[in-house]
């Protein structure tokens, strides 16, 4: 489904985004100038984001979460989701892959500037938290008279 | 829940589908069995195939994402929908009574050991 989208399914800009991951294994993230609250690859939840010129929906892959300890806030166009995921993993099993993300969690994300932080709506289903944010309508261009 | 391995989406049809993704699993050991808890955000029961092919335990699923029409997309760390992950099983454990629960996209496997096989302690005579 995220494969189809357009701009990223093609093989170029794979390649590029490679290409940058591999600079910023070798080089630590230089010369790429990066985004102030831009994580680094491979953060969790991993987040993609959609947008239509109605809409902008948010989905953070984060299964196992109890909805209500989620804190969601929009300032202008900047969406912060933060939580947590606690595994206890006591010492009385043997544990033999701890892969699991287990602790806290913080993701800001710069929407496009057009959005309404006055109708955001989230929900969470099968471990997908879903934002949906709304985009203001566009201007419509006004003819101005001269008296 | 079904025992279907392959899922047929519109991506696998049309040759576009990219790699599986490997969900992320914690694996714990006890005096009765093994617990595998899994990942899989997006997937519900519908869409969760586990197989067992002889002592070939293989974990499936697809991610229902519902996204607008004709949205764009601005980030995407998930490039696919699809998971994929399997793991051999060895012989003490009972794979008929492998128990499955699936919630809010972790998927939890409990795997008991026959109980002839269970670990005994051994006590050393003085």
């Amino acid at each position: 489904m995220f494969g189809t989208f357009t701009g990223l399914s093609g093989g170029l800009f794979d390649d590029l985004s490679r290409l940058q991951r591999e600079l910023d294994d070798a080089f630590g993230r230089w010369p790429y100038t990066a985004e102030l609250r831009a994580p680094g690859f491979g953060s969790w939840p991993p987040i993609n984001i959609g947008a239509t010129p109605e809409r902008v929906d948010v989905y953070l892959f984060a299964p196992g979460l109890d909805p209500n300890e989620l804190d969601i806030s929009i300032q202008q166009n900047l969406l912060t989701i933060a939580g947590q995921r606690r595994i206890e993993r006591g010492d009385e099993t043997r544990w033999y892959r701890t892969e699991r993300f287990s602790g806290e969690f913080r993701r800001a994300l710069t929407l496009p500037e057009d959005v309404d932080p006055e109708r955001v709506d989230a929900s969470y289903r099968d471990g997908v938290l879903h934002v949906v944010v709304q985009r203001r309508e566009s201007v419509q261009p006004r003819r101005i008279s001269v008296s | 829940m079904n025992t279907e391995t392959k899922p047929t989406t519109p991506e696998v049809a049309a040759g576009r589908d990219m790699a599986a993704l490997r969900p992320s699993v914690d694996i714990l050991e006890d005096a009765e069995g093994i617990t595998l808890l899994a990942d899989m955000p997006g997937v519900d029961r519908d869409r969760l195939h586990v197989h067992l092919d002889a002592n070939t335990l293989q974990i499936d699923g697809e991610a229902r994402i519902e996204l607008p029409e004709g949205a764009e997309a601005l980030h995407a760390d998930v490039r696919t929908t699809r998971y994929s992950r399997s793991f051999i099983l060895s012989n003490e454990l009972e794979p008929d009574k492998i128990e499955a629960r699936l919630r809010d996209g972790v998927l939890t496997l409990r795997i008991p050991k026959h109980p002839e096989q269970r670990p005994r302690r051994i006590e050393v005579r003085a």
